[in-house]
């Protein structure tokens, strides 16, 4: 017949030329990326390694003591530590709840017209940018904590970076939670309202544990963005180590301390200089252990639907 | 009972329900009988599930969804003014088309509808009861803290008329329950609804005029308007065995035959 003419059977293999080449671009496009950390990861190991190479410097120093002055050889971490905690923690006491109320209203309450009146206005909160929620903080947080707290409550301290940088990962943290819960499918709430559950009951029983997992990597995305943040904490929580948990008093963090030291003149090979690379692994540690803690605690409590 | 006069378990009087200005389902008129199954028959998009689904107010989240005229229980109309949705629930369960468990374990899939209303009592004995109900308690009493993901697709909508039996409604609403089952559990669930008869009344929808036949004390056979309107409406409710060898409708006789849809 006139088909098999115009196109003769063949089945051995062909070229495909496009295929291979697109193949090789993703996977370029994925193993740049692999190659980037580790180009970081190597350039911190090397400077740190000269800093713990320093006869000065033990590691029972750096994480037996607790004062953080490299300058007269006092080389205790923790100091930095606990105010990145600190302040991170505020952070996510003050998004998580925010950010979730936030989600399950928008996915489980609003109308459409609200949702789409809504959405835009949170998401402009994300696009501040960071020095200018740093500023906020200070002159706005700040004297209003002062207020309600009293004179407890230094000039520059950790809780009202914590609370600012809290608002500034509020839209991360309520976006992925929203698209975590709308991707619950819809007969999960049907199943439970046909138990007569109420709107409430069906939302926080049913639709958020099975939302976890995203609602989860929500969360950890938000911790890395609040212990990594830098303008702020710089800003409003206080420039000088000072190791406390008051959140009240000033303290400053990892990232804020490498920011203001790397601003000054600052000569290679010193140890001050080297040093700023140990608190740059100390922070890529930290939030590794925060990422691995947060990930454990949700599969912990997921629930999986199919 | 005087004159062997039929309890009545739930009736519609001149019912529509429109989405929006359409209307999906007009003018019925249906007296379903106290623990008898009665099936709903049709061709697709005839309105058979937006007409179940009335019966427990699950048309509510559908936002252009309303109803008009009335559908008695115990001779209060659903669609009253002061009739609070969940309550209707309450005394009105549902299994869906697809198995719908919650992504909680076997046990907790049992527990969690009594607990929002309510139940004091035992719980373990609550879960064994619904279980071996639905006879599903052979398969599952060893694992009872295993995800209801585990279980197979039979299994898990065993459980749904479980947790349905739990909360111990009047009435239960059947979508198509079997549909996606393989022909063993749709055999399970047939005979299950046999059991299920003696205290409970049972209503379902199905494309499977053969499990009609099989399982329903009545039939309601739904068919669009002739008008042209594209609005559904029952053109013929009787007993089962009726609808199917004697029918009075021509267009009941051409679809039960397989003439037709």
């Amino acid at each position: 017949m006139e088909k098999e003419n115009f196109r003769p059977l063949d089945l051995r293999k062909k070229l495909r030329p496009g295929e291979s080449i697109i193949q090789a671009l993703l996977f370029i496009a994925g193993i740049l990326s692999i190659f980037i950390t580790v180009a970081i990861v190597y350039e911190l190991g090397k400077e740190a390694w000269l800093f713990f190479g320093n006869p000065d410097v033990t590691f029972a120093k750096f994480f037996g003591t607790t004062t953080w002055q490299p300058g007269i050889g006092r080389f205790g971490i923790w100091p930095l530590v606990t105010s990145t905690l600190v302040t991170s923690f505020i952070a996510i006491l003050v998004s998580l709840p925010l950010g979730l109320a936030a989600a399950l209203f928008l996915s489980e309450y609003a109308s459409p017209k609200a949702r789409s009146a809504l959405k835009p206005i949170l998401e402009i909160l994300a696009g501040i940018p960071t020095v200018v929620y740093g500023y906020f903080a200070l002159l706005f947080m700040t004297p209003l904590l002062q207020k309600i707290f009293g004179e407890g409550v230094e000039v520059y301290n950790m809780a009202s970076a914590g609370i600012v940088m809290g608002i500034m990962i509020l839209p991360l943290i309520s976006s992925m939670s929203e698209d975590a819960l709308s991707a619950v499918p819809r007969a999960l709430r049907e199943g439970a309202y046909a138990m007569g559950a109420t709107k409430f009951e069906t939302s926080l029983q049913v639709v958020l544990p099975a939302a976890l997992s995203g609602i989860g990597a929500a969360v950890i995305i938000g911790i890395s963005r609040a212990v990594g943040e830098t303008m702020i904490v710089a800003v409003a929580a206080g420039a000088g180590p000072n190791f406390t948990f008051n959140p009240f008093q000033a303290a400053e963090t990892m990232t804020g301390h490498i920011a203001r030291i790397s601003g000054g003149d600052l000569s290679y090979n010193t140890i001050d200089y080297t040093s700023l690379f140990a608190i740059a692994l100390m922070l890529f540690l930290v939030t590794l252990v925060l990422n691995l803690v947060s990930q454990t605690i949700i599969n912990k409590f997921r629930q999986r639907y199919e | 009972m005087q004159n062997n006069q039929p309890e009545i378990a739930i009736e519609t009087k001149n019912l529509f329900i429109f989405y929006g200005s359409f209307a999906a389902v007009s003018e019925v008129n249906m007296k379903i009988e106290k623990q008898k199954i009665t099936a709903i028959i049709g061709p697709s998009g005839c309105g058979k599930s937006t007409l179940l689904r009335a019966f427990n107010r699950m048309n509510d989240f559908v936002p252009s969804s309303y109803v008009t005229g009335e559908i008695l229980l115990h001779g209060q109309n659903l669609y009253g003014k002061d009739i609070d949705p969940v309550e209707v629930r309450r005394k009105i369960g549902m299994v869906f088309q697809k198995p719908n468990p919650f992504p909680k374990s076997i046990y907790e899939n049992i527990t969690w509808g009594a607990k929002i209303n309510g139940f004091k009592g035992n719980m373990d004995e609550l879960v064994e009861q619904s279980l071996r109900g639905a006879a599903l308690w052979d398969e599952v009493k060893d694992k009872l803290k295993k995800s209801a993901y585990e279980l197979s697709g039979g299994q898990q909508q065993r459980l749904c008329i479980a947790r349905t039996i739990a909360i111990q409604p009047d009435i239960i609403l059947m979508d198509e329950p079997a549909s996606a089952l393989d022909p063993i559990s749709t055999l399970r669930i047939e005979e299950l609804m046999q059991e299920l008869k003696q205290n409970y009344t049972i209503i379902i929808v199905t494309h499977n005029m053969q499990q009609a036949a099989r399982v329903s004390d009545y039939t309601a056979m739904m068919m669009l308007e002739k008008d042209g309107s594209r609005s559904g409406t029952v053109i013929e409710f009787s007993e089962t065995k009726r609808i199917f060898t004697n029918p009075k409708d021509k267009r009941t006789e051409d679809y039960v035959t397989g003439r037709f849809g």
